[in-house]
């Protein structure tokens, strides 16, 4: 017996206020018209016309997407061959080695993951730039990824695998006709994780970039120590407006998916 | 074994030997060199082509002096001690704030509740670094904050908090918020509500029912949650840099610095390979926790 009492409902009032206002106060100080970014002037586009003319923020914003779209594609493939080692490979030499390796990097510290990475591009003569970043990246957004698929493997039915290949599939075949299918939302959601992973990160980005390779990150942490500007609020208004449009649009797709394939169930029971 | 196999197996496996592994070995040998003004700027450097004879010579000029050096100044102990204590009171903090947020919406009526886990879900996709930034206008002295209390006239003077300890809470509680809440709303979601009936017809009150059966049964959740938080909390850089003050003492800030600005690679290495051995015990503890979930699940 659940009852919505009034305590509940403030402490959702005050809860959902702590996280959004914030974001809120951010997002309309973007539009002022004043350089204080805490006393209100006026309505003004004009922080957004100047970070368009801002090349530095815009260089910075091109190497953060090319980093994400790369390092989200790769530890996609990545993530999910390791998520289907640990769910269907059986058992191997160095097994709880691999699973230790997928889970360790989740609560590794990013100062440590940046440290340990640069001193490894160091060593082997690596010079930093686009490229190192890309394999940082990939090398912790791989583990969330595999995380992620690896929960779907695991919840659905292996026969129907089985039956894929008693019907005369290769194992390949088998995952490509039928595992893929079944888990390729997971598989969507890790490569949307490891693209936000990707854009959000600094610490691994600034021990890894070289002095050409400044990502987005980078260049507003740089900035933003010196204090807020507005120019630096418009920027955060649009990434939170491109997330939050992107959030939205992914669950109302996977809402209808699953409806989808409720429908589909339906009516193959009824034929 | 397969061919298909071994090939699906190894290319997952040799990529994370070659950048997760084999870099902690690297930062582990650099913490055993010495600082020099050389290019990389630590000794020895291991010379492959001198053979064995270099490679003995190599390894007996590692030592342990940045270890020793660690102990004697009281700077790191003191930037151990405070993360510690820094990432402790965050995470109380989040707990009592996350706890009542989970708690309304397991209670909410069912249809409201995939929106409510989006709202919370939603700050995590959005950049940390902004969530934090987004702080700064707000506890500044001349801040949304301040400015709103003196308008109520709460204060009479602005409060200092941006700067603080203070400010590096508020940071850590909204920023992991959700980390806390989701776990601890799965457990309460999960309650079998007859557990309350029950108690309610033998006589327990609603505040009692809830302090008897509701918090004892969600306590996995409080704690998975609480873990959550406390071990990226241990180690955080951006918080304390954008909203702590020259003195607030955290490890992660203190590792960056010895980096970027001390260039004491040795140093740093250090202070890594000890926090990852300070670290390692929650997470053992952590993964137990999660461990006893399952099993009590099937």
């Amino acid at each position: 017996m659940r009852k919505f009492t009034w305590f509940n409902a403030v402490s959702l009032t005050l809860g959902f206020a702590f996280l959004y206002i914030p974001m809120l106060i951010l997002i309309i100080f973007s539009f002022n018209s004043s350089k204080l970014v805490t006393v209100w002037a006026g309505f003004s586009t004009k922080w957004y016309v100047e970070l368009l003319q801002n090349e530095a923020f815009l260089d910075a914003a091109w190497v953060t997407i090319k980093v994400a779209v790369a390092s989200s594609t790769a530890a996609t493939v990545l993530g999910t061959m390791a998520a289907y080692v640990l769910v269907r490979g059986g058992r191997f030499a160095g097994r709880t080695l691999f699973s230790g390796m997928i889970y360790a990097p989740l609560v590794m510290p990013e100062v440590i993951t940046g440290l340990s990475l640069l001193l490894l591009f160091i060593a082997i003569g690596l010079d930093r730039g686009v490229f190192t970043i890309v394999l940082a990246h990939t090398t912790f957004s791989m583990c969330y990824v595999s995380v992620v698929v690896s929960s779907r493997l695991v919840s659905f039915d292996r026969s129907v695998e089985e039956a894929a290949l008693d019907l005369g599939c290769t194992p390949f075949e088998a995952f490509r006709l039928v595992t893929l299918p079944i888990i390729f939302p997971a598989v969507i959601s890790g490569w949307l994780l490891a693209f936000t992973l990707s854009l959000d990160d600094l610490v691994i980005a600034s021990f890894t970039a070289g002095p050409s390779s400044t990502t987005l990150p980078i260049k507003i942490f740089s900035s933003v120590r010196l204090g807020v500007s507005p120019e630096i609020n418009a920027l955060s208004t649009i990434m939170i407006a491109i997330v939050a449009i992107g959030v939205i649009a992914a669950s109302l797709v996977s809402k209808q998916a699953i409806a989808r394939r409720n429908r589909e169930k339906k009516e193959a029971i009824q034929a | 074994m397969r061919p298909g196999r071994t090939l699906l197996i190894l290319v997952p496996y040799l990529w994370l030997l070659a950048l997760f592994l084999v870099p902690f070995g690297i930062v582990f040998k650099i913490s055993l060199s010495d600082t020099a003004l050389a290019i990389p700027p630590y000794l020895p450097t291991l010379d492959l082509s001198a053979g064995w004879s270099g490679f003995m010579e190599f390894l007996s000029e590692l030592d342990f002096e940045n270890y020793v050096f660690l102990t004697e100044d009281d700077l790191y102990l003191k930037a151990y001690l405070s993360s510690l204590s820094i990432a402790l009171f965050s995470t109380v903090l989040t707990l009592l704030v996350g706890f009542p947020i989970a708690y309304g919406m397991a209670n909410a009526p069912e249809h409201w509740r995939p929106a409510l886990m989006m709202l919370v879900i939603l700050p995590f996709w959005t950049s940390f670094l902004i969530r934090v930034y987004a702080w700064m206008g707000i506890l500044a002295n001349e801040g949304f904050l301040n400015q709103f209390l003196l308008w109520t006239g709460i204060i009479a003077e602005p409060l200092q908090i941006m700067n603080t300890n203070k400010a590096v809470y508020i940071g850590i509680v909204y920023t992991y918020l959700p980390f806390m809440v989701l776990p601890i709303y799965a457990t309460l979601e999960k309650l079998d509500g007859s557990l309350l009936e029950a108690a309610e017809d033998l006589g327990c009150g609603r505040t009692e029912a809830f302090w008897r059966v509701t918090f004892p049964l969600s306590r996995p959740g409080m704690v998975a949650g609480s873990f959550l938080v406390f071990i990226p909390a241990l180690g955080e850089f951006v918080i304390p840099s954008l909203l702590g003050g020259s003195s607030t003492l955290m490890i992660g800030k203190v590792l960056w610095e010895e980096f970027f600005s001390n260039r004491d690679w040795p140093v740093a290495s250090a202070v890594a390979v000890v926090l990852l051995l300070i670290l390692i015990i929650p997470i053992v503890l952590f993964q137990r926790n999660q461990q006893k979930q399952q099993e009590a699940e099937q």
